[in-house]
């Protein structure tokens, strides 16, 4: 036991050491660039699940390093005991800020941040109370909203489906958000909403999603939804096999079976992630809530080349006067967040 | 009635469509088994094969040269296991985990370097996957009731990999009870010495019974990444591999049990799908978790005392030494 107490021992002398010693720079010159230590650990979906974690190494980690030059360290735990463990070792080797990818990782973030106060922590998708803590959110309700919208104009059999990932108020705030849109374009149609399954297993899982996907198709679904991380790759295909639209969700992912993705859901998270870390080089990082809506352009609905032939004028009409609506406040999207419930 | 009738059978094709690596899988399973090798590193040999048989693909164009690439890879690690195991003698059950950690660490880091993604494959092409297959005479079935949707939904419009799982199982059947090699493979795996004092080798005919399961497990991995799906996703076996597993116990280590006992699991997993979110009445719905965690708990009743004591061949998980 006295082995074990030393080096913490000796490592908080250092750790004030160290602060003393960044205290006097901060006195005497504003922290260069390249004196922050980047770091970035992906869920356990990977850092190429086509999605949510894809995006922030995409639009995050990868344009920050070519436009800045500082490395941001990366890593993949595959199982959630490590979470902690590479959060709290990433603290400890003096990287900050650390940025933590997905709700997942919210209970390792706390315990890490409560025990490294001094490491500046982003966790995105999460909420984490510390003051060392940013915490990204986006209004997944509002983007879903407007491709909700299009996947009503798209159906002709009248009847859409949703697949989520895991079961959590997270995803059930997409597929609320999708109905509202659905409801808002014709409040008769139909939805048929799934969840993959209740582990985190149910991120990774194309076999089940395209499973469910085709189930959703043999009851009348024309257009599918997926909110599902790495598993959205089986819906997406099977909508093409079976010829129906899909939608993607987090990155765009327009591109990955074009002709039948009719949009995807994006969530800027690469671009939150990009900005924590410029934040930190320039000093301006601060803990607390970043919440990005469609007002913020944190959310929307993809329009590129691949699915342009898709997306009718009307179709574009009525998602901008959707948009319109919601920043200026005359449409009000429900977050199921806010009460656990939905009202359709 | 007809949609519930028509939502039956759609519910019975889309179990066909689940239980597929699950046969695979646990017949390669019931030869490893058979001959005394307890095969754990299934899943291990699923995974690898659905990566190479991706890789394969999408590489050469063709899923024919995937399926070759997928039996070889899951053979290889099949001979890594007798390797092990068989010439060895070293723990089987450990040998099998060690398989699985390797599948499962080595496809991330080959993606890694084959393609630079780690984890995944590009996605293939129709023309270098398993397509369905529309069975001849469709139209004409369909004037006839119910056998007219029972043709089109459930026994028309499958992959060649499909058809092939439902006849490998007879086959397995003819070989295990109705061939020399065994009425051999059976005694290896009940008593290996009575074998042995034969003048036959054991160790030979444990590595014949753990290649026949490599090519087994590699048609099951094939299917899943160049069928049934269209490229390869980290751990995109799911566990299939421990639920054949299961399943081989369950059908008590013969052929047509064992299939009844996949299409039992795959069912579950298909009708769970299908059970979501809907209301049924007095109940009310039914959460996802309960029918998520019905196949478990159908396993664990199940195996309490409905299916009577599942005996493993006797010589399971005992490395034959020879007595000098």
């Amino acid at each position: 036991m006295k082995n074990m107490k030393r080096p913490h021992f000796v490592g908080l002398i250092k750790k004030t050491g160290l602060a003393v010693i960044a205290s006097t720079f901060l006195l005497a010159a504003p922290i260069a660039q390249a004196d922050i230590k980047p770091a970035v650990v992906y869920d356990t979906a990977g850092k190429n699940d086509k999605s949510f974690n894809e995006a922030v190494y995409v639009n995050g980690v990868m344009k920050f390093m070519n436009d800045t030059g500082i490395a941001v360290t990366e890593l993949e735990p595959t199982n959630e005991a490590m979470m902690e463990q590479s959060l709290k070792k990433f603290a400890q080797r003096g990287y900050s800020p650390v940025i933590a990818v997905g709700f997942t990782m919210a209970n390792a973030v706390a315990a890490a941040a409560a025990e490294y106060p001094d490491t500046q922590f982003t966790i995105i998708d999460g909420v984490v109370d510390a003051p060392n803590v940013q915490n990204v959110l986006f209004k997944e309700h509002e983007g879903s909203f407007l491709v909700g919208i299009m996947a009503a104009m798209a159906s002709n059999s009248g009847t859409v489906g949703f697949v989520g990932g895991m079961d959590i108020p997270l995803i059930s705030r997409f597929e609320c958000g999708y109905k509202q849109g659905v409801a808002h374009h014709d409040s008769s149609m139909n939805v048929l909403a799934q969840m993959t399954g209740s582990t985190p297993a149910a991120w990774g899982n194309p076999t089940k999603g395209g499973e469910i996907t085709r189930s959703q198709v043999e009851n009348g679904a024309d257009v599918v939804y997926a909110a599902a991380g790495g598993t959205g790759i089986g819906v997406y295909q099977t909508a093409a096999d079976m010829g129906v639209l899909a939608i993607g969700v987090d990155s765009n992912q327009n591109y990955m079976q074009p002709g039948t993705m009719l949009t995807s859901m994006y969530k800027k998270v690469g671009l939150a992630a990009y900005e924590s870390f410029a934040a930190a080089a320039d000093g301006s990082w601060a803990g607390g809530f970043k919440i990005n809506g469609v007002a913020e352009d944190g959310v929307g609905a993809a329009m590129d080349e691949y699915n342009a032939d898709l997306v009718s004028a009307d179709m574009l009409a009525a998602v901008n006067a959707a948009r319109a609506g919601i920043i200026d406040g005359s449409i009000v999207v429900h977050d199921y967040m806010s009460d656990n419930s939905c009202p359709l | 009635m007809s949609d519930i009738f028509i939502n039956t059978v759609l519910t019975l094709d889309a179990s066909v469509r689940v239980c597929i690596p699950l046969i695979f899988a646990s017949m390669a399973g019931l030869f490893a088994e058979r001959s005394g090798v307890v095969d754990i590193g299934l899943e291990g040999k699923l995974l690898m094969s659905a990566f190479i048989a991706a890789s394969a693909a999408v590489v050469f164009g063709s899923p024919w040269i995937g399926l070759l690439a997928g039996i070889f890879a899951s053979s290889v690690l099949a001979m890594v296991h007798g390797f092990a195991s068989i010439t060895y003698k070293g723990n089987q059950i450990v040998s099998g985990v060690a398989i699985n950690i390797l599948a499962a660490g080595l496809t991330m880091i080959l993606s890694l370097a084959w393609f630079r993604k780690a984890g995944i494959t590009p996605t293939l092409k129709n023309d270098q996957r398993f397509l369905s297959i529309d069975l001849p005479g469709i139209e004409l079935m369909d004037h006839v009731p119910i056998l007219g949707v029972i043709y089109r939904e459930l026994i028309s419009g499958h992959n060649i990999l499909v058809y092939l799982a439902f006849a490998i199982v007879p086959m397995v059947w003819w070989v295990v009870f109705k061939t020399r090699f065994g009425l051999r493979l059976r005694a290896v795996g009940e008593n290996p010495k009575a074998v042995d004092t034969a003048g036959i080798s054991v160790e030979s005919l444990r590595y014949k019974a753990l290649l026949i399961g490599g090519i087994l497990c590699g048609i099951g991995g094939v299917y899943l990444s160049t069928a049934y799906n269209a490229q390869f996703v980290k751990d995109m076996t799911a566990g299939s591999g421990f639920i054949a597993l299961a399943a081989l116990i369950f059908g008590k280590w013969h052929p047509y049990k064992v299939l009844a006992a996949c299409f039992l699991f795959a069912f579950l997993d298909a009708i769970s799908i299908r059970l979501q979110g809907i209301i049924i009445p007095g109940i009310g719905e039914i959460p996802v978790q309960l029918i998520e965690a019905t196949p478990y708990i159908l396993t664990i009743i199940l195996l309490a005392g409905f299916i009577g004591k599942a005996v493993p061949p006797k010589a399971s998980a005992q490395p034959y030494i020879k007595e000098l």
